[in-house]
């Protein structure tokens, strides 16, 4: 009896010591990676949403000029595949690695992984907590969400009642622009009467938006923290018999700048994402190069309303 | 191949015998031929770092597969695992965020999982509510409670032994989950292969009027099964919180639907009472390193999902061929 217990007691021990974070290979040197120096890797949240799609695009084209190959892996918003994206992307031995994140807290075990095997990361319009990353390229979302509800205000000369549709709770983009947005418009003074996440999808900003005027007759404007929200909620608008709302949004995509065009949305906060894809290679390329980058780069945004979309 | 495939005693006829022989090995040489593809497409494909790091991909899908190998081999379905998982994911995270230890917050985790099945068990034999039905109505449910739990936020865990349950390594070679994968593989197979509660799984998805006419316990033993699926679901809940550092709201969405295709691959019928568990695990492997190899091929990511959905139709059909 006493033996295999030993024995047993022993396998545990040194199976415990065995235990750690560290994978194999990934305490060695560099990866010599001869036949695909120059390939970069893109690890996309989700291709659903037409502003990442314009982000890949222009990193793509950006690869193309460059003479870069770019491998594109799709997360389809789960962190899950996301990892397991990433850990394809260092299998294949890319040079780089550009992360658009899914969620900020959730990819951090891949960027250790990445950093173990000495592939750069760089994060693309989202950040990853409590990881080291090369460069960061997004655009100043706080301020973005400022803007929001400055233009809002002008246009309520101040008496707003704002109804606030969130987005994928988490993720820095929804944080930052919910921030600069909340903070900006009690300043100036606006009502936010509510606040409901709708996950920046458009089928969600529908239904959300549809129970929401419900519940808020006296609502007179809307902020949503995407442009797929914002064309849900107006699908829900034009089907109400609610009075005027305002709708104001943020990304600035080709479906949102037509309907501030047309006069259905009043404006969009529009961000770059085809800079920021190009801005990720740009980057990748200098580190490959050798060349120092900024840590962090914000991507300008400029406010689209009726009269200046033309 | 170490385990026998299960079958009703009504199919055992000899040529049906040596039929099911070939219909056994179909995943198999479906897993081998990926793998000689894969191995010509990409050079990085046959390297023993990118092999364990599938094992590593897949086993949160094939921990869930085994306990709904169980569930569909009584001709019933599990639709609420992937929901079960986030709320399991929360619960364990929670409780370590509420200044907890480990053990306990696992714990929590695994009755919580537990429990829901158990649930879903109790409409399914008592309740006679149709399976697809209940465990639809448990995912809905459960999919709203850990939503509100969490405030839809992510849930942080800072905890360093526990981030080795799902992110560690042995011997700095194998992910850890891959040892939880094999684990639980070598436990759910005894059970299905070497206990009476096994036997009248079968028995129960072959025929339950006769099963139950010949003494078999059928509200007991579905009670069992959907409790053990509840538990598998809970227990890959946990293994995922500690690779994501977090517990996530919306984890797990359509993980239900991958469970099944492995299990459906793997030549498991889905009206019960035929099927395996090694299937399954070949059924998962094939999933995983489908995506895998695809990003490492290049694939676009569009057409990674056409392939993946003609490969699972393409398998059923040829299952059906045979």
């Amino acid at each position: 009896m006493r033996t295999p217990r030993l024995i047993a007691i022993a396998t545990l021990a040194v199976f415990a010591t065995a235990c750690s974070q560290q994978g194999p290979g990934e305490s060695g040197a560099p990866a010599a990676a001869a036949g695909s120096a120059r390939t970069i890797g893109l690890a996309i949240s989700t291709q659903n949403n037409p502003f990442f799609v314009e982000l890949k695009d222009g990193a793509q084209k950006a690869a193309a000029d460059a003479g870069l190959q770019l491998v594109v892996v799709d997360a389809q918003d789960d962190p899950a595949r996301q990892i397991s994206g990433v850990e394809d992307l260092i299998q294949k031995k890319v040079s780089a690695i550009l992360l658009n994140p899914t969620d900020s807290s959730a990819l951090t075990g891949a960027v250790q992984s990445a950093n173990r095997a000495h592939v750069p990361v760089i994060t693309l319009d989202r950040v990853v907590n409590g990881a080291q990353v090369a460069s960061h390229i997004a655009s100043d979302n706080v301020a973005g969400g400022a803007m929001a509800a400055q233009f809002l205000a002008r246009r309520l000369n101040g008496k707003g009642n704002v109804i606030e549709l969130v987005g994928v709770p988490g993720t820095s983009a929804a944080r930052d622009r919910g921030n600069g947005f909340n903070d900006e418009a009690e300043k100036l003074g606006l009502k936010i009467v509510a606040q409901q996440p709708a996950n920046f999808d458009r089928a969600q900003g529908l239904s959300v938006t549809e129970n929401l005027l419900q519940a808020h007759p006296n609502a007179n404007a809307i902020f949503a923290q995407n442009d797929e929200m914002a064309l849900g909620a107006l699908r829900a608008l034009s089907g109400s018999k609610h009075g005027p709302v305002v709708v104001v949004s943020f990304d600035g995509t080709p479906d949102a700048i037509e309907a501030v065009k047309q006069g259905q949305l009043e404006a969009t906060v529009a961000q770059q994402p085809a800079e920021i894809g190009r801005l990720g290679i740009e980057t990748a390329r200098k580190l490959l190069d050798g060349q120092g980058v900024q840590k962090s780069t914000a991507v300008p945004l400029k406010l689209v309303a009726k009269d200046s979309a033309l | 191949m170490t385990e026998a495939f299960l079958r009703t005693p009504k199919s055992s006829l000899s040529l049906q015998r040596s039929l099911s022989v070939l219909q056994r090995m179909g995943p198999a040489i479906g897993l081998l031929l990926l793998f000689v593809v894969l191995s010509i497409l990409s050079p990085d494909f046959l390297i023993a770092g990118n092999l364990l790091t599938v094992l590593r991909q897949v086993s949160i899908n094939a921990l869930i597969a085994f306990g709904m190998t169980f569930v569909i081999l009584t001709g019933g379905i599990d639709l609420s695992v992937g929901a079960l998982l986030a709320l399991a994911g929360a619960v364990t995270a929670d409780t370590m965020a509420a200044g907890h230890g480990m053990g306990l917050a696992i714990a929590a985790g695994l009755g919580t999982g537990l429990l829901l099945g158990l649930v879903n068990g109790a409409l399914v034999s008592w309740g006679r509510v149709a399976p697809f039905i209940a465990t639809l109505g448990m995912m809905t449910l459960v999919r709203g409670l850990t939503l509100s739990y969490t405030q839809g936020r992510p849930i942080g865990v800072e905890n360093p032994g526990f981030a080795l349950l799902g992110d560690g390594y042995v011997a700095h070679l194998v992910p850890i989950p891959v040892i939880w994968m094999f684990a639980l593989f070598a436990i759910s197979g005894f059970l299905l292969r070497g206990t009476v509660l096994g036997r009248h799984v079968v028995a129960i998805g072959g025929n339950e009027e006769a099963a139950r006419l010949s003494g078999v316990r059928v509200p007991s033993i579905k009670l069992a099964v959907y409790g053990l699926s509840g538990l598998l679901s809970a227990f890959a809940g946990i293994v995922l919180t500690s690779r994501l550092y977090s517990a996530q709201a919306t984890a797990g969405v359509g993980y239900e639907l991958d469970a099944i295709a492995a299990v459906v691959l793997g030549g498991t019928s889905l009206s019960g009472g035929r099927g395996w568990l090694f299937g399954t695990l070949i059924g998962a492997l094939l999933i995983g390193f489908l995506n895998n190899g695809l990003n490492l091929v290049g694939v676009s990511s569009f057409y990674q999902q056409v392939v993946k959905g003609a490969v699972i139709l393409i398998a059923v059909l040829l299952d059906r061929r045979k």
